[in-house]
């Protein structure tokens, strides 16, 4: 039997994390772009979650994981009326057309 | 009337004569009358300088009023300690007398002009210079010090200046005035080192004060030759001023000025100045500088007197007498009769400006005609005027009667009593002859301009008795030309209140070995402390007043007849002669000038003197000059392009500099940074997920790099 410890869970976190960024990279379309980024908030909440159970720190890491989830719904939320708008105006969600930054 | 209230008098005759300048300098443009407002106010100074008179010769003939105020005090200066400059007035009988000379005349003269001036383009302008004259010359002679002297000195130069170039069209005019201005800064430029002596040794400017620290012994660098320097330089003033010799060349030439300034400023008041100067630091003058006086004083009256003999122009022949007679009172100076001096500078400023007002009413009568070969028979068209001008000339010749036979002989009876005593008899043969040649001059000029038959017959009868203005001063002057003004015997002035009241010889201050022997004080503590602050020695006990030795006052009395018969003799032979040459024609003048030739055309040239003036100060002025000049343009203005060639030079080297070097680095900087940034705007792509590889990568990077583990 296998004991899962600490290690696994940053493991696991690491390559979710890793998921998100090679989503955030490589997809073109700003949804996934999006949920590349729910990605890597999730491996952090991960994180926060593994510490709490393993180190000593009583409630914190949770009520720090909860914090995230609100504050990813509201990124969310925020970051698709983003979207909402780019396509609005560049008629597209590709975000590798959308190099205005440049200028 | 109290002494303060005679102060107030004064302030008052100093400064209306501003006031109607200014008003009438400002307004005269836009008022067309504003010249009635300069003659009324000269009419109140007038008034003013009777009261004044009358009040401080009957209440306070005795003494000196003075009042001052501290003009510019510094205090702990490292050599001179404290100085306090200050400004006042001083009543003496000197000054009131001469403060009312001056305003009678100049108010006769202001109404004069307004007949003889009628018509003239600047009219209103011309009584505002008046009245500018009028105010300096009041601040010569009321001022307690000789600072305040020297100020006023120049402000009547310029209105000289202003009045002798009036008609500055004329090219003649315009110069003559400037000449004017010129030849008096010579003299000025004397007087105001004298002044810096003065005041180098005494530190104060005040007459007084001078005069009783040179009493108690302080002289210039403690020597008796430098106060005769100090006293020589501030005569050098009055030389400049009164035209003697070997400055008089200015004053004929004034006369380019209209006639009623002339009557003004160059014959009665301004000229008079340095004669009042000379009077008013007598004191002060040692042997010496008194006999240098006497010199220039006896040159200045005989040169003169035999050019006026030659002269044709009415006015030119008046100017050379004027110079003559300014002459005859330095000379008395010289010899010590002041008072006379004095007594001589007020008759005579009476009737020479008759005279020059009477040339002023015949030339007027003849359409600006001054050339008197070109008159005559204007006895029957000018009566007043002839007869006006007859008593000036009596006066002026030194006939019984008149007020000029008693300065004269007096100033004869001065010099006849000096070469008693010293043995220079030649000051009374000087002044014998210059007696002769004035009367004979002056009656030629009454024969030629009065007399005869008229050589221009169109303007002759043309010719009219000048207007009531014109003629009231005349008969005014004439009046004062006789003797009954100044002393109630006609033969002899001494007794007279004019000479025994109102006029007293100063006391010396000079040290006794300075002086002219016959003016030694035989007893010394009789020059006591007192009696040397004041110039006029009148808080002196009447009778021990000791000015000049008994001898002297002998000598002066023993001179009395024998200088008076013979001036009489002398002037009666002068007019004989013009009656002779011009009246009956015995002798032809033009003969006798032939036969003289070399004489004459040295007199009918004046001397030569303008032209050796030309041919030596002014070519010596014009040289330095033109090489001044030279030396600018070349040693100066090249200097000045040299440094500017090296200036620039150096300019376009840094120029080049700065273009090349400093513009190449800064351009070699900026190219660099462009380089730079074409490399790194590769990694602009304004892609956000470049952007995000990058950031990954670099905390990659970083992470690596701060690794604990």
């Amino acid at each position: 039997m296998i004991h899962v410890g600490l290690t696994h869970f940053l493991f696991i976190s690491s390559i979710l994390f890793s998921l998100g960024i090679f989503g955030i990279v490589t997809r073109r379309n700003a949804v996934m772009v999006l949920m590349g980024i729910e990605l890597m908030l999730n491996a952090a909440n991960i994180n926060f979650i593994a510490f709490a159970r393993y180190g000593n720190f009583g409630l914190q890491g949770q009520i720090m994981a909860l914090f995230v989830i609100v504050v990813a719904a509201a990124e969310a939320a925020i970051a698709l009326a983003i979207v909402l708008n780019i396509y609005k105006i560049f008629s597209t969600v590709n975000v590798d057309e959308i190099d205005t930054l440049k200028d | 009337m109290t002494e303060f209230n005679l102060i107030q008098i004064a302030v008052a005759i100093l400064f209306l004569p501003l006031v109607g300048f200014a008003f009438v300098l400002f307004f005269g443009k836009k008022i067309k009358n504003a010249y009635l407002f300069e003659i009324s106010i000269i009419t109140v100074t007038f008034i003013l300088t009777a009261v004044l008179l009358f009040n401080k010769l009957s209440w306070f003939p005795d003494k000196n009023i003075v009042s001052e105020f501290s003009w510019i005090r510094i205090q702990n200066l490292a050599v001179l300690g404290n100085i306090s400059i200050d400004l006042g007035f001083l009543l003496d009988n000197l000054s009131v007398i001469m403060i009312f000379t001056v305003a009678l005349i100049s108010m006769l003269v202001h109404i004069f002009s307004i007949a003889y001036m009628k018509g003239d383009r600047l009219y209103n302008r011309y009584f505002a210079y008046l009245g500018l004259f009028t105010f300096s010359m009041s601040g010569i002679v009321l001022t307690h010090n000789i600072l305040m002297m020297y100020i006023f000195w120049e402000l009547v130069g310029i209105s000289s200046y202003l009045l002798i170039g009036f008609w500055y069209e004329k090219k003649s005019a315009s110069d003559a005035g400037k000449k004017a201005f010129l030849v008096n800064r010579i003299g000025d430029i004397g007087m105001f080192s004298g002044i810096m002596l003065i005041f180098n040794t005494y530190h104060t400017f005040t007459f007084d004060k001078i005069f009783t620290q040179m009493a108690a012994g302080t002289l210039p660098f403690n020597s008796e030759f430098w106060l005769t320097v100090t006293g020589l330089l501030l005569f050098c003033g009055a030389v400049g001023k009164s035209a003697q010799f070997p400055l008089h060349v200015w004053l004929p030439d004034a006369m380019e000025g209209p006639t009623p300034v002339s009557a003004l400023i160059h014959a009665a008041t301004m000229v008079a100045a340095g004669v009042f100067l000379v009077c008013r630091i007598y004191p002060i003058l040692t042997g010496n500088a008194l006999f240098i006086i006497a010199v220039i004083g006896a040159l200045s009256a005989v040169i003169p007197a035999t050019i006026a003999l030659t002269q044709n122009d009415i006015k030119k022949v008046l100017a050379y007498s004027t110079v003559s007679q300014l002459g005859y009172m330095v000379m008395a100076l010289g010899v010590g009769a002041y008072k006379f001096a004095f007594f001589h500078l007020i008759t005579h400023a009476f009737f020479k400006a008759c005279l020059f007002l009477g040339s002023g009413s015949v030339i007027h009568a003849m359409h600006h005609e001054q050339d008197i070969t070109k008159m005559g028979g204007l006895k029957k068209k000018l009566p007043l005027t002839y007869a006006t001008f007859l008593i000036a000339s009596l006066a002026l010749s030194g006939i019984p009667l008149t007020s000029g036979f008693l300065s004269k002989d007096g100033i004869l009876q001065g010099t006849f009593a000096f070469a008693s005593l010293t043995g220079h008899w030649l000051f009374p043969a000087a002044g014998f002859a210059v007696a002769m040649l004035t009367a004979f001059y002056m009656f030629r000029l009454i024969i030629l301009t009065f007399h005869g038959e008229p050589k221009n017959k169109e303007k002759y009868d043309h010719a009219h008795e000048s207007p009531f203005v014109m003629a009231m001063p005349l008969v005014v002057l004439s009046t004062l030309s006789i003797f009954f003004w100044y002393t109630p015997n006609p033969v002899n002035a001494d007794a007279g209140w004019f000479l025994s009241k109102w006029i007293k010889s100063p006391v010396l201050s000079v040290p006794q070995n300075a002086r002219y022997s016959f003016m030694k004080t035989d007893v010394v503590s009789s020059v006591s402390k007192e009696g040397i602050a004041d110039i006029n020695n009148s808080t002196t006990v009447e009778g021990k007043e000791i000015v000049y030795s008994e001898a002297y006052t002998e000598a002066m009395h023993h001179a009395h007849y024998p200088a008076m018969f013979l001036s009489l003799l002398v002037a009666a032979l002068g007019i004989v002669f013009a009656f002779i040459f011009y009246y009956w024609k015995k002798i032809s003048a033009d003969k006798l000038a032939a036969d003289i030739e070399p004489l004459y055309k040295l007199s009918f040239n004046k001397w030569y003197f303008d032209e050796i003036y030309n041919a030596t100060a002014v070519a010596f002025t014009m040289g330095s000059s033109r090489f001044l000049a030279w030396f600018d343009m070349n040693i100066v203005d090249g200097a000045v392009n040299g440094v500017a060639t090296v200036t620039r030079w150096t300019s376009s080297f840094t120029g080049k500099f700065d273009s090349v070097i400093v513009d190449g680095l800064v351009n070699l900087v900026a190219y660099f940074s462009g380089f730079i940034g074409l490399i790194l705007r590769r990694f602009q792509t304004g892609k956000v997920q470049t952007y995000l590889v990058l950031v990954v990568f670099s905390l990659v990077i970083i992470l690596y790099l701060f690794k604990t583990f």
